[in-house]
């Protein structure tokens, strides 16, 4: 799907929103084991960025990683159904939630492991630009993950060998429970700044000005100039977890919540476009196909778990004696 | 008498410790909030200079709690998720455990690790099941994986007084069980097993939660005659083998279930001492996760790669042939 037009953003980011609230229903009846990160209220950011980027580019995500996936062009469809955990899935249900990928589209996959994707964003840029294609990858990660050491390590060895990576934090203010504010020393922009890679803050919660900030740094990463870092400010509006709906934490006011409610991202890229109903219609619809699809979808086969194990095709010995 | 959860149980171990011992203070993500559940209400009552919530950085906290042990603290670090002790095997193995040889006796690290969730759970994928105490065992750290509420409270209390570090693993499959108990609760003793169920036919190792499995299976088993032993190491490392060894003498047969992977596993070790030492009626036989396994999203594929109770039956059957 194209992401040309303010018109194309927004029906990404309706997507995207309604994707989460339909994900939010299917945890809630138990069609998704386990729960989910939900998205919601950072959609400016993966749409902005993703804007930015070619079909040949890649990116890597995170544990909150459904919006980068959708953004890059996954099928939704088939993202609900890894979800669902369904044969019919990105992963043949093998990844689910923390883990879906598409390599076909370039999404190296979401990860469970926080700071985990960027070194792997840059070995992926690096490799391209070895092989002299011209490809960029993007690396999202949180707030949280500033303070890994593996990132640090990451912005050096990118800085060092002037890969085409754009490193793309979404501060959305808190690791889990643990507020920004007294979690990171100094500031994001300076950390890499510190390893001379250009540094640019951004509203996170306006897709516009993400992607100008992207194009920017996708522009001149493609064209030999190395990384860049974009901090973009933003929030998630639900919990860190679907747990939460479950156990209350109160880590996080409620006029803070409110007051960025307020900037709501979906509200922002419509009022750009108009009139909406009739590409809300057909995300809607969209979306009950999906809803149709992943539910449709065969559960895997037990006999095939160890599937896919190695791309060798090894079989592991058993658990037990037959 | 009150009825005392698995997770309520490490609680009360940190709260009891922390009040005996002004030396102990605890390190992890989240644990202001008690959001695993072990540390809920202990940085209230205790304080944010002992009780530490610390950012995403888990090489760097556990390297500290390394040297704060070192200067003379007890430390404990709670790790969200099994898969954070990959971050800082090098922490654990190569330096807190290493410590006290390659300073010639100098130094000790009386640190603790503590991992409550540990495997298995419904939904959270490759990356966030595994069971990896069979790693620390090899490398030789000491490891503790508790069955039940009352061993995880006094498991906990020795590995805090221990003066080596050691690792505890509550298995997520194990926090829901709840035990009646009665007045405080005693240290148990790191290295002695227990003893679950006596049996004069067969013995049976079980590794954590998969105590309560075989222990219904044995339960069942008695209907068909069958006389099982349910032996729980709680400690893997060091591991009881004279209690082993006792229980081998009466029914020369084994069978080990352990949730975790087959090659170079923890079984491996306990029927290889078995056969190496003991006089053994039968081949012995161990159910364990595949060799390698990576447990897949899917409920239906997660379940087919854990050791299940059928298996076990079935393991006891064969092992009775002979
Ligand atoms: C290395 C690592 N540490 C801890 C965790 C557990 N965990 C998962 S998400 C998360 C918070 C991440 O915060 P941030 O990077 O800001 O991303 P956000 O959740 O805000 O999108 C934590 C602590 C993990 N998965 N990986
Ligand atoms: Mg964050």
């Amino acid at each position: 799907m194209s992401l040309r037009t303010p018109a194309d953003r927004y029906r990404m980011i309706r997507l995207i929103r309604g994707f989460e609230e339909l994900a939010l229903e299917l945890v809630a009846s138990g069609d998704i084991v386990g729960g989910t990160h939900p998205y919601i209220g950072q959609e400016a950011v993966a749409v902005g960025v993703c804007s930015a980027l070619r079909p040949e580019d890649r990116l890597t995500s995170t544990h909150r990683g459904h919006g980068h996936v959708l953004a890059k062009g996954a099928d939704p469809a088939r993202l609900l159904a890894e979800l669902t955990g369904r044969e019919g899935g990105l992963n043949r249900g093998r990844g689910g939630s923390m883990h879906a990928a598409d390599l076909s589209l370039g999404i190296l996959g979401a990860n469970g492991i926080v700071g985990a994707g960027a070194p792997i964003a840059v070995g992926a840029a690096w490799a391209a630009q070895l092989a002299g294609e011209p490809r960029v990858v993007v690396s999202f990660f949180g707030d949280g993950a500033l303070n890994q050491g593996v990132l640090l390590e990451s912005f050096n060895l990118a800085a060092m060998w002037q890969v085409p990576v754009v490193f793309v934090c979404e501060n959305n203010g808190y690791a889990t429970t643990l507020p920004a504010a007294v979690a990171v020393a100094g500031s994001a922009l300076g950390r890499a700044e510190a390893f001379g890679i250009p540094a640019v803050a951004v509203d996170g919660m306006d897709t516009e000005a993400v992607r100008e900030a992207a194009l920017a740094a996708v522009d001149r990463a493609r064209s030999g100039g190395g990384p860049e870092f974009l901090e973009c400010s933003t929030y998630r509006f639900e919990g860190h977890h679907t747990m939460e709906r479950r156990i209350k934490l109160d880590y996080r006011p409620a006029e803070e919540i409110a007051s960025w409610r307020e900037r709501d991202p979906l509200a922002r890229a419509a009022a750009l476009v108009g009139d909406t109903t009739a590409i809300d219609a057909e995300v809607a619809e969209q979306l009950y196909q999906a809803r149709e699809f992943a539910l449709a979808s065969p559960a895997p086969d037990p006999a095939g778990a160890c599937d896919h194990l190695y791309a060798s095709g090894l079989r592991p010995r058993a658990g037990a004696v037959a | 008498m009150s009825w005392l959860s698995y997770t309520k149980a490490l609680n009360r171990a940190l709260a009891d410790a922390l009040a005996e011992d002004p030396s102990v203070c605890l390190f992890g993500e989240d644990i202001g909030a008690g959001l695993a559940g072990p540390t809920l209400g202990l940085q209230k009552r205790f304080g944010t200079s002992r009780v530490v919530d610390t950012p995403l950085s888990e090489q760097g906290f556990t390297g500290v709690a390394v040297g704060a042990a070192l200067a003379g603290l007890r430390p404990v670090i709670e790790f969200q998720i099994p898969a954070l002790l990959f971050l800082v095997f090098e922490q654990l193995v190569n330096q807190a455990h290493k410590f006290s040889l390659m300073t010639g006796g100098q130094a000790s690290v009386p640190l603790t690790c503590l991992v409550p969730g540990s495997g298995s759970r419904d939904g959270w994928a490759g990356q966030h099941s595994d069971h990896p105490y069979g790693l620390f065992a090899h490398m030789g750290v000491k490891t503790v994986v508790p069955a039940t509420p009352t061993d995880a409270y006094g498991l906990l209390r020795s590995a805090i007084a221990d003066p080596d570090p050691v690792v505890v693993f509550a298995p997520a499959a194990a926090l829901g069980v709840r035990e009646d108990v009665t007045g405080p609760l005693p240290a148990i003793p790191l290295g002695q097993a227990r003893i679950h169920r006596p049996g004069t036919d067969v013995t049976v190792v079980a590794v954590g939660h998969l105590v309560h499995e075989a222990l219904a299976v044995a339960r069942e088993l008695t209907e068909q005659g069958i006389s099982v032993e349910v032996l729980d190491p709680r400690t893997l490392y060091p591991f009881d083998w004279d209690s082993l060894g006792a229980s081998l003498e009466k029914t020369g047969r084994l069978v080990v279930i352990d949730d975790s992977n087959r090659s170079c596993g923890i079984g491996a070790e306990i029927l290889a001492t078995a056969a190496e030492q003991y006089r053994l009626t039968a081949p012995p036989r161990r159910i364990t996760r595949p060799d390698g396994a990576v447990l897949p999203f899917a409920r239906e594929l997660d379940r087919a790669l854990q050791p299940s109770g059928d298996q076990l039956r079935h393991a006891v059957h064969a092992v009775l042939k002979h």
